[in-house]
Formats: structure tokens, C-alpha cells, sequence
């Protein structure tokens, strides 16, 4: 199955297509809304091969008004070494988006990385607490209003590094 | 031939030898340093090159490493310390039983190298007392060597009240340490 097709089988599957797919250095890009999700990956999962859940992770962008966070999914087909990448947009505002974990046990620990990072919140997860940062940090620090800089840096207040 | 340390000042006679008890300490505990190494990147394989033969911390006493906080005197910080692992270090130098020095080795545990992000602490010295600092990124395992030597001077000079004194429990107290073995 090349990427056309595959396309096409999405398409296919959801009635009333939202997708823009950019077919991207080879491989498949897949916008969808936050309400398809469980159902496309469980559709690619047990009818098209995509068994295997590569990554999941997220973005800011917070010059985008209204879709400021994406979480990227990747899934591999490992018999057909095909590879699927979907997209789905979420609002600063509400940053609910559904739980993998229930069709793929290894989506616990990924989720729990986005939700340390950019606070993503799953719903129906069994455990979302942080997973990398230390317990007590009390923001996400991989959005873009945050410093990458550690405040309590002593040795470069001069005039070298600007800081 | 076997090389020992130099006797401190004292009267020499036949058959007997006087000295002050803190030299004859000083000597003792500078000659027979247990290090912990605690490594955890670069720096601790330039640690690795400083136990082997070609440099051989073994001839400064310091064979004896262990991976116990009881039974060391000296806690050897090697390499980028996480936030996360701050509590970590700081219950390791609480285990340490008096009298111990701090060895705080390369930029990243001396004040977070290049590492200055969110997820780093920005020096071991945030969290623990540090005796002496080792700069380099990693050091050179003659600096590393340096460093120890240095951590020698001091625990052959150092007064044998000095962890008794209330300027120590002060310090201390400053980095929210209860002191080990204080007297009540």
C-alpha cells in the first residue's frame, strides 16, 4: 500500500473529511480533529497493519491563534514498512485530547512525557503525572513563554553573555 | 622501594618519636581518603582514566573507592547534575559520616557548564557544601589528580575542632543540613 492509497482508505473511512495531507519527504501527514482520533488509529491499527505506535509528541506555537498546540502521533506498519504521521491541532483553552493508552499500552508513558512538557491533557489516562521533570516543577517548560534559561544561574551576569 | 609520607614536625629520639595528636591525625587521614565517586557523565570517564594505572590515584591512598556513603570520606561529584537528581546527592552527603570533604569536579557540577536549561541545577554547591572546585569540560585527569591533592591539604591542616564549631554547624544549617554527629 503506497501513501495514495492509504489516503484514500482514510478518506474513505472518515465520512466527512477534514483532512489537508501534505505528503511530506515520502511520508503520509494527516490533520484531523481531536474527536476522530481514537477511531483512526484504531481503524489503521486493525485493518491497514499500523501496529506499532513510533512517538508521540507535541509543539507550540503560539503565534497560531486558536490551534497554539498540535500532538503528533507517529504509527509504523511493520510488515508493509509503511509510516503515518497524524496531526491534531488543539486550543490553548481546552487541551483535552483522548488517551491511547487503551489501544496501545506503550502510548502511557509518551503521554505522560507530552503532558510534563507541554501539558497536554489525556483524558481517560490511568496515570498522567510527570515522568522527566522533577515532581514539584509547577510549569510546562517546553512552551514557548518560558525561558530555556535557569533563573537561579549565578556565574554569567556579565557583560559577555548578556546576561 | 616503598614511598611513605614525610613525618610531621615533632622531637625525634632513639626509640621514640613526639608529635602533636592533630598532625598525627592530619597525616592519617590525608594518606587514606575513601572517594565516592559519584559519576554521572564525561567527567566520570576522565575519573575512570585517573584510577587506572597510567595516573593511578591509588599512590595519594585513595585506592579504596566505594559505592557506600558510610564508609567514604570524600564524595567525588563527576559530571551534570538534574534537578531531579539534587535530592539524590544531597541524601548521599548526608549518609557520609564526619569528617568529609566535597570534590566538586568539571563545569557542569561546579556551576552547570553549558547546561543552563531548565532541568539542570546550576552547581552542586545549591545543595551541598563543596571543598574544593575542579574546573575543566572534562578536566584532565592531572587536574583531577590536583584537585584531590588539594582536598589533602585539607584534611592534613584542618583543626580537629573544626566540626565541632558553631561556624561549621552554621554552614551547614545554611544548606538545611542537620549536622550528623552533634553534640547535645
Amino acid at each position: 500500500m503506497n501513501n495514495e492509497t492509504l489516503l484514500m482508505a482514510i478518506d474513505t473511512y472518515m465520512v466527512k473529511t477534514t483532512c489537508s495531507n501534505v505528503d511530506a519527504y515520502g511520508m503520509l501527514n494527516v490533520n484531523i480533529n481531536h474527536t476522530e482520533l481514537l477511531g483512526l488509529i484504531e481503524e489503521l491499527k486493525t485493518k491497514h497493519g499500523f501496529i506499532y505506535l513510533t512517538d508521540i509528541c507535541a509543539s507550540h506555537y503560539p503565534e497560531k491563534k486558536g490551534i497554539e498546540f498540535e500532538v503528533v502521533y507517529h504509527l509504523h506498519n511493520l510488515v508493509g514498512n509503511q509510516r503515518v504521521r497524524i496531526k491534531v491541532a488543539l486550543p490553548e483553552s481546552n487541551l483535552d485530547i483522548p488517551t491511547l493508552t487503551g489501544l496501545f499500552v506503550g502510548a502511557n508513558w509518551m503521554e505522560r512525557e507530552t503532558f510534563d512538557f507541554y501539558g497536554i491533557n489525556f483524558t481517560g489516562h490511568p496515570d498522567l503525572r510527570r515522568i522527566l521533570n522533577m515532581d514539584d516543577m509547577d510549569y510546562h517548560p517546553l512552551r514557548k513563554q518560558y525561558a530555556l534559561e535557569d533563573e537561579t544561574r549565578t556565574d554569567k551576569n556579565d557583560t559577555f553573555f548578556g546576561r | 622501594m616503598v614511598k611513605t609520607v614525610e613525618a610531621p614536625d615533632g622531637v625525634e629520639g632513639q626509640g621514640f618519636f613526639a608529635t602533636s595528636l592533630d598532625k598525627v591525625i592530619g597525616l592519617a587521614r590525608s594518606n587514606s581518603i575513601w572517594p565516592l565517586p559519584f559519576a554521572t557523565s564525561c567527567c566520570g570517564i576522565e575519573f575512570m582514566a585517573t584510577m587506572g594505572a597510567n595516573y593511578d590515584l591509588a599512590r595519594f591512598g585513595s585506592e579504596r573507592l566505594a559505592f557506600t556513603p558510610r564508609q567514604t570520606d570524600l564524595l567525588m561529584v563527576m559530571g551534570t547534575i538534574s534537578k531531579k537528581m539534587a535530592p539524590v546527592l544531597k541524601q548521599v552527603y548526608d549518609q557520609m559520616a564526619e569528617p568529609k570533604w566535597v570534590l566538586s569536579v568539571g563545569a557542569c557540577a561546579c556551576s552547570g557548564g553549558i547546561f543552563d536549561t531548565y532541568s539542570v541545577l546550576q552547581g552542586i554547591d545549591k545543595v551541598i557544601p563543596v571543598d574544593v572546585y575542579v574546573p575543566g569540560c572534562p578536566p584532565r585527569p592531572e587536574q583531577i589528580i590536583e584537585g584531590l591533592m588539594k582536598i589533602q591539604e585539607l584534611a592534613k591542616n584542618e583543626s580537629l575542632r573544626r566540626r565541632d564549631s558553631d561556624e561549621y554547624f552554621k554552614m551547614l544549617e545554611s544548606y538545611n543540613i542537620e549536622p550528623a554527629d552533634k553534640k547535645v
